[in-house]
């Protein structure tokens, strides 16, 4: 039998805005994923951290302060450093469609600008996983 | 037979001849409902103001209880200050952009700090790393505000400031900056919004426990009442409430429960409800259901204005009035097709106007894609321009009032609010339920609703789920200079190689000492500003007595 799809939702950076954070950990949830949702201002660190002792599949990140540039690129290094490599990663917030290219060349999967349906993200995820769930 | 029993019958004999005429030709839904899904007839009449007391409900404006404002002219008197949220990367450059904004006729200013001052870090701080100058302008010590307001007459200004957890810090800068510009601090007008209760429900940038919070607060009450008379101390706020995806009376309801948790708070600490009443101020938003969001603003008044004089005895009416500023709908803004964005702002801010506003920001259309540029600020205040001179709107006071509909709508928003309000007073008040969950709890609830809506088309949004078009990517956004970290970190070096380190010391100690007494920490706060010690270091010492909040995170 396959098992679910485990997911951390986490909140790099400063900002507070977390509406579609929790929206989202929501409609993973409601989708049959299994969802963590870390919070406000984690590191890095503390996500890769959290997404190795949860045994992820996934990390969604999601920022609206602007820092995703320095944020994303990081979280997806200290993936590699920490053998993780596959974990799929993908962010969403405001972002900037012109820094989208850059963000994937740093190994961020897709990036999910405002107004996205919820659909779309459960669909980009069941598509693109990297580890199997059997 | 009275003529509300014949209007009974009419209206009995016209709903049978129409609902007959829905079976061949049927209204384009089955059930219509608010932007915030409470239902609407398809007809209002006075059926549905039987019991409508004109002197209990509505007064005259002016007077209780203030459903149609809090002044006698309103507008006829002087239009809403026009006031702008702004602030990005350096104090040089925020500074620039103030003035730009004061010369195209903007009346008031308003401050918008980057997270690491908003959450007392400084900029050199590991935290800070790639957030420094990004939402707002970068504050780290006394040096930097003197930059912000470097040629602006603060005894000429109306300054409101977003700051919360560390409120107490930014205004002992903005006094000491006016000193040295020799304007003492009763001469000083403007608004900090100081109101932490909504950052841990829905903004995020809490930094302490809610009780050394909320001492902070009743402090800063105190201090202003009998030093800086003219400032608002608080700005109790609904727009961040709202923007996490709350109801519109969810919104009256939980920023009212956060504004009686707070007249608690100050009446244990001591001080008089009309000592403090009077300089409560309020924040809400405005979303695009215009008649529904003006009957907010008349509900929140008139609910305001009882708790004031019947719950807390107030005896000043200028403790009983509610006066707000205003935001347009961030969350309202779509990507897509930004330009749709300006006639959104439109109708938000012709609600804020005909709900009674004190002061408005119209967001700007570019908003969902990044900060605002110069050119797009400039539309949203022109907006606010044409609705003032242009729309008559502000030529009479409460135009909507006698609506069936809007006065209906302003009864069931009452209604709700103070039945939420109930809720959380048998939880025990708003910190508790803050505490549980509660408040945040439904406010997802109705994000994740309001969400589903869209994704199964049962909202229509224009450009996002219907009339889409295809798009190329939007150019000229306005971006942050990335060398801004940088700068801020070299300034910081210099200011903590140059200035007088056994003053900063001795303040420190003395702000600690003040914190485990129960003195008013503004004294002490204001002494370290001024020995220009810095964001960082003032918060840290808080920090380290304080401790800091730990959020119960949910989804």
């Amino acid at each position: 039998m396959e098992r679910k799809i485990r997911v951390l939702i986490a909140k790099p950076g400063l900002d507070g805005h977390d509406r579609g954070a929790k929206v989202i950990a929501r409609a993973l949830r409601d989708a049959g994923m299994e969802v963590i949702y870390t919070g406000l201002r984690q590191t890095p660190e503390q996500i890769v951290s959290a997404a190795i002792q949860e045994d992820v599949d996934v990390i969604g990140l999601s920022i609206l302060s602007g820092a995703h540039n320095h944020l994303f690129p990081r979280v997806v290094e200290l993936l590699k450093q920490s053998g993780a490599e596959n974990v799929l990663v993908f962010g969403g917030g405001v972002i900037p469609e012109e820094d989208i290219p850059f963000l994937k060349s740093k190994g961020i999967a897709e990036v999910f600008g405002p107004g996205t349906p919820t659909s779309k993200t459960i669909e980009f995820i069941r598509a693109n996983l990297k580890r199997p769930l059997n | 037979m009275t003529d509300l029993e014949k209007l009974e019958q009419d209206f009995n004999t016209w709903t049978t001849k129409v609902e007959k005429a829905n079976e061949k030709y049927p209204e384009r839904k089955k059930q219509f409902v608010t932007g915030s899904n409470a239902p609407v007839k398809r007809v209002y009449t006075p059926l549905d103001q039987k019991d409508f007391d004109y002197e209990k409900k509505l007064g005259l404006p002016g007077e209780f209880p203030y459903t149609r404002g809090v002044q006698p002219t309103m507008y006829r008197g002087r239009l809403w200050t026009m006031r702008q949220y702004a602030g990005f990367g350096t104090a040089e450059e925020s500074n620039a952009r103030y003035k730009y904004l004061l010369e195209q006729g903007q009346t008031g200013l308003s401050v918008a700090f980057d997270l690491p001052t908003q959450i007392g870090y400084d900029s050199d701080h590991p935290l800070s790393e790639g957030e420094v100058g990004k939402v707002g302008v970068a504050i780290d010590s006394l040096a930097d505000m003197e930059t912000l307001f470097g040629g602006i007459p603060l005894d000429k200004v109306s300054t409101s400031m977003t700051i919360n957890a560390p409120a107490a810090v930014l205004l002992a800068m903005y006094i000491a900056v006016a000193e040295k510009q020799g304007v003492s601090a009763d001469k000083l007008n403007g608004t900090i919004q100081n109101d932490i209760l909504k950052e841990y429900i829905a903004r995020g940038t809490y930094i302490f426990p809610p009780a050394p919070s909320m001492r902070l607060i009743t402090d800063i009450f105190e201090y202003c009442a009998k030093n800086v008379p003219n400032w608002n101390t608080i700005s109790i706020s609904g727009y961040h409430i709202r923007e996490a995806g709350s109801t519109a009376v969810q919104e009256v309801a939980f920023t009212l429960a956060d504004g009686i948790a707070y007249v608690e708070a100050a009446i244990k600490a001591g001080l008089d409800v009309d000592e403090f009443g009077p300089r409560l101020s309020f924040f809400f938003n405005a979303h695009n259901d215009l008649f529904e969001e003006v009957a907010k603003f008349r509900a929140a008044r008139r609910v305001w204005a009882h708790i004031m004089r019947d719950r807390f005895g107030a005896k000043n009416p200028k403790s009983w009035m509610l006066r707000f500023h205003t935001q347009t709908g961030g969350s309202t803004l779509t990507a897509q097709q930004p330009d749709n964005n300006i006639i959104r702002v439109t109708l938000q801010a012709l609600a804020a106007v005909l709900g009674g506003t004190q002061s408005l920001h119209t967001n700007s259309r570019d908003e969902a894609l990044a900060l605002p540029t110069e050119e797009a600020v400039r539309i949203a205040l022109r907006t606010q321009q044409i609705i003032a001179y242009e729309s008559g709107v502000a030529e009479t006071v409460d135009p909507l009032a006698g609506s069936y509909y809007v006065e209906s709508l302003t009864d069931r928003i009452e209604t709700e609010v103070l039945q939420y309000i109930k809720r959380i007073d048998d939880l025990g008040g708003a910190v508790k339920a803050i505490e549980q969950g509660y408040i945040q709890q439904e406010i997802q609830d109705s994000a994740y609703a309001w969400q589903m809506d869209v994704e199964k088309n049962e909202r229509i949004i224009v450009g996002l789920n219907k009339f889409q078009v295809k798009e190329n990517p939007p150019k000229g956004l306005l971006r942050v200079d990335p060398a801004v970290g940088e700068r801020q970190k070299q300034k910081l070096a210099a200011l903590r190689s140059s200035r007088d380190q056994g003053a900063v010391n001795a303040t420190l100690a003395a702000l600690r000492n003040a914190a485990r007494s129960a003195d008013n920490l503004m004294f002490p706060i204001l002494e370290a500003v001024k020995a220009y010690a810095t964001l960082g270091e003032i918060c840290g010492v808080l920090r380290e007595e304080f401790g800091e909040y730990k959020p119960n995170v949910m989804f």
